[in-house]
């Protein structure tokens, strides 16, 4: 970065050549449309202007073979880059499997990011390189939007709803990181930077930043609610026991069923009573207003990392379940 | 009978002085503001357009200025988003959607088509009170504190985070938005219903065509933004949840009926330029116009196909893949009748006689501004690609070259293309070639850089920015203030050329159409015979002893 004068952005992820292919390719081929079409009004002009008023020119009303032909090729190429820009799009839609999961939460003017270890930053994310990392991302307020320019990768951050991108980082540095939906007063300084890091320095970068795996704190808020007071292993339990629920089908109590992802999690937490487990009464309550978009990212984190057997007794004060090795 | 032929032939004469027109027929305040003549309204729009038009230019000049530096030290935060707010919605529903209808369509439609007036002249003349009442409305909330929402009005943020008069300023815009659908419906009337004997469809000249397409747009667009405006009021005052997540609303059914007015309203604001350039290219290289057909096909396609395309603008704001694909596909659709508008419009200089007076220039201007910004539609609609210049400056200069470089170049061609038939006057051709020449300039200077700007990743709507963008954002804002020059200078001449003695003749460009058939300035009823036509628009090459036309 520094003061000089770039024309090009940096590539810093695995999409961004990609990209810039395409970009370039449509340059070129723009590009040359465009020259050729100058070139042809400016030649046309200069031969055919007026020498003579008298001169009567030729009565040419059209040419259906000419102008099918400029209407069936453009129509061919616009196939192709709409073919090619689909296949990109496609590929960067869903993030590979073993991706490092990130969560986000946008707010006015700011982006907090909190990582599967705990880790909480704010309008910095640090990043491994060359390890695909998904980003889950909410926001408290109004729209934003994560723009990281050197990734050519941006999405807007809707409240009420995840929304999900991902990038695999391929240099190290620290590149901008952008909200590139108007959000209000300080829209233009709800910026931030990515770090991206070896390997090694993520981890070590990590080990300086711990504070307790995110599922850690996740499951301190489950006691801190009271929420297993209900949701609790034993005979006692009002309400359905958590453990390997995440990704798994749940029937519902009209006959239709739901997949346990994350939106459904959070509209549980938010909305108890909007789509209930079959074979359970509707006496949760609603924690809107007491527990903030950062606390449901723990408590999601939390659940998915709940196997059979772990959830902790009401009274207990245990260490965390493991899954991933999240244990502290 | 009088024949009328065309291509225009000098007649009997009268375009004596003291011939009554349009003008001279009535004098005072009160035969102008309760006129029903549709070229008296066209004049009162054109004022009421052209102040709106440097009220939007002034905020534009403050928000260059301001990106003169980084840190944006001209104004603060909130009053800049309140200077691009300002600039959007001023030029978007107050300039660049009525300009050309309200204005050369309101004077021209009838004389085109050998009318007498539109078919509702009570209906025009309430049409200009009710824009009026949304300007000044607009121009109340801007001068008392303003709006910060965008022109885009997105909710959440315009429904509950926006402490500035959102109210008040989607009202003036539904205001605004009833004059046009006034407007639109005046006009598919008068095309359907006042055409002179012998004007058949497709004898109809293309901005006719052109304008029509827009009507219709107008017509079946507009009530959805009062509806979407009615809502987002009905959120904001009641708390009912429609847009609002917190109030199980939800905020992309805000952009989905929101594109699904202003996509439309993207050819709304560049079909009538379109028309204009069909005109004028024939008429200064004394051609017919290549293809007639395939345009005017074009524009009735784009204003359907451009019903279709809204959700190529909510690529990346969280609409499924699935959705993306297909508004991808049509977006991709409706670019073709526009590639071939432009290479019709090439072929027509073939073998032509060309001569390159103001209209003709700013026309040529137009279809090389108007080419490379559709271009560069045809980057943003691929899906990948769109992904990383979306809500960047590469947006904010192709929408530019669409509407500044396309709308209002054929705007000003027009304007000075019909000129003489207006005013009865002839401006200066050395100033106004000068005029043309500037804005091209200005403007390719203000734009490019912008391109540059949004594929390093500039965000649009940004008050402050990283350094590095610094030295564009100089250009940019040295271009604009060439605009700006060109801008005004026409608004010196043709004043000026009110006061001249340079009288136009009936028909200063030697051009066929039925407008050039009357006196300059136009008798109040339009034409002092009825003319009968005989043959298309555009029979340049006939040769004036034809007999093509006749009584």
């Amino acid at each position: 970065m520094g003061t000089q004068m770039p024309l090009f952005p940096e590539q810093a992820s695995t999409a961004a050549s990609k990209v810039d292919t395409l970009f370039l390719f449509l340059l070129a081929l723009t590009g040359s449309v465009a020259i050729g079409v100058t070139v042809m009004i400016v030649f046309y002009t200069i031969r055919y202007r007026r020498r003579d008023d008298s001169l009567q020119p030729p009565r040419i009303m059209g040419s259906l073979r000419l102008e099918s032909l400029w209407s069936a090729i453009p129509l061919v190429i616009f196939l192709g880059i709409f073919i090619w820009g689909a296949k990109l799009y496609y590929s960067m839609a869903s993030a590979p499997e073993n991706a490092l999961e990130i969560y986000v939460v946008g707010k006015q003017w700011m982006w907090k990011i909190q990582h599967p270890e705990g880790q909480r930053e704010i309008n910095e994310l640090h990043v491994p390189m060359g390890r695909p990392v998904k980003l889950t991302l909410t926001s408290e307020d109004v729209i934003h939007d994560f723009f990281v320019p050197a990734f050519r990768t941006k999405v807007d951050v809707l409240p009420g709803r995840y929304v999900h991108t991902w990038f695999q980082a391929t240099q190290p540095g620290e590149y901008h990181l952008f909200c590139a939906q108007y959000c209000g007063t300080n829209h233009a300084g709800m910026i931030g930077k990515i770090v991206v890091q070896t390997p090694s320095d993520y981890q070590a970068w990590l080990n300086s930043h711990a504070e307790g795996s995110l599922a850690l704190q996740g499951r301190k808020l489950f006691l801190k609610f009271q929420c297993v007071t209900c949701h609790s292993a034993d005979s006692q339990a009002r309400a359905p026991v958590l453990g390997k629920l995440y990704g798994r089908q749940v029937h519902l109590q009209d006959g239709s069923s739901v997949v346990a992802d994350d939106q459904y999690i959070r509209e549980s937490i938010l909305k108890p009573e909007a789509r209930i487990v079959a074979g359970w009464q509707p006496i949760m309550p609603t924690f809107q207003g007491q527990v903030t978009e950062e606390d449901i990212l723990q408590l999601l984190a939390f659940i998915k990392a709940l196997e059979p057997g772990q959830t902790p007794e009401r009274t207990e004060e245990a260490t965390a379940p493991t899954k991933n090795s999240l244990t502290p | 009978m009088t024949t009328l032929t065309t291509p225009y032939r000098p007649q009997a004469k009268v375009t004596e002085t003291t011939a009554e027109n349009y003008l001279n027929v009535a004098y005072g305040v009160k035969s102008w503001l309760l006129t029903t003549d549709h070229k008296r309204i066209g004049l009162l729009y054109l004022m009421s357009v052209t102040v709106m038009f440097f009220v939007g230019g002034v905020a534009a000049t403050l928000i260059r200025l301001n990106l003169l530096t980084p840190h944006g030290q001209l104004v603060t935060a909130d009053t800049y988003n309140k200077l691009f707010s300002a600039h959007g919605i001023v030029m978007v529903f107050f300039f660049l959607v009525p300009v050309v209808p309200t204005v050369l369509g309101n004077f021209m439609l009838p004389l085109m088509i050998g009318a007498r007036d539109l078919a509702f002249p009570r209906l025009n003349l309430a049409s200009w009170y009710i824009y009026l009442v949304g300007a000044f409305l607009m121009l109340l909330v801007l001068f008392s504190g303003g709006v910060d929402t965008g022109w885009t009005f997105y909710t959440p943020f315009s429904s509950k985070a926006s402490h500035t008069n959102v109210l008040p300023a989607v009202t003036a815009i539904v205001i605004a938005g009833f004059s046009s659908i006034f407007t639109g419906l005046n006009f598919v009337v008068t095309v359907h219903r006042l055409r002179a004997p012998g004007l058949t469809w497709f004898r109809l000249p293309l901005f006719v065509w052109s304008l029509y397409s827009t009507s219709i747009i107008m017509l079946l667009a507009t009530p959805v933004l009062a509806m979407l405006f009615v809502l987002l009021a009905i959120e904001r005052l009641w708390g009912v949840g429609i847009f609002d997540p917190a109030l199980d609303g939800d905020p992309l059914l805000f952009q989905h009926l929101f594109w699904f007015y202003s996509h439309p309203a993207v050819y709304i604001m560049i079909l009538p330029g379109m028309g204009i350039v069909s005109e004028i290219l024939p008429c200064f290289s004394r051609k017919n116009i290549f293809g007639y057909q395939f345009i005017a096909f074009s524009s009735i396609s784009i204003a359907v196909i451009g019903f279709l395309v809204w959700g190529h603008h909510m690529f990346v704001a969280g609409e499924s893949v699935y959705a993306a694909l297909v508004f991808s596909l049509l977006s991709y659709l409706v670019a073709v009748p526009s590639a071939i508008k432009v290479f019709n419009w090439t072929a027509t200089l073939y073998k032509g006689s060309v001569s390159f007076q103001t209209p003709m220039l700013f026309a040529l201007g137009f279809i090389g501004l108007f080419t490379i910004g559709g271009l560069t539609g045809l980057m943003l609609a691929a899906l990948g690609l769109n992904i990383h210049v979306h809500d960047t400056y590469f947006i904010v200069a192709h929408f530019h070259f669409i509407m500044v470089g396309g709308m209002v170049m054929g705007y000003m061609a027009g304007l000075h293309y019909w000129w003489p038939k207006m005013t009865g006057k002839m401006y200066s051709e050395w100033w106004a070639r000068l005029s043309a020449l500037i804005i091209f300039v200005g403007f390719i200077l203000t734009f490019m850089p912008q391109f540059i700007l949004g594929y390093l990743g500039m965000p649009r709507r940004y008050h402050v920015y990283p350094a590095e963008f610094q030295v564009l954002n100089v250009l940019s804002t040295a271009g604009a203030s060439i605009l700006g020059v060109g801008y005004l200078l026409p608004f010196a001449y043709l004043i000026a050329s009110l006061f001249g003695r340079t009288r136009s003749g009936p028909n200063p460009w030697a051009a066929t159409g039925l407008e050039w058939q009357t006196p300059s300035p136009p008798p109040p009823q339009n034409f002092l015979v009825t003319p009968h036509v005989t043959c298309g628009p555009y029979e340049y090459a006939l040769s004036s002893e034809g007999d093509h036309a006749s009584s």
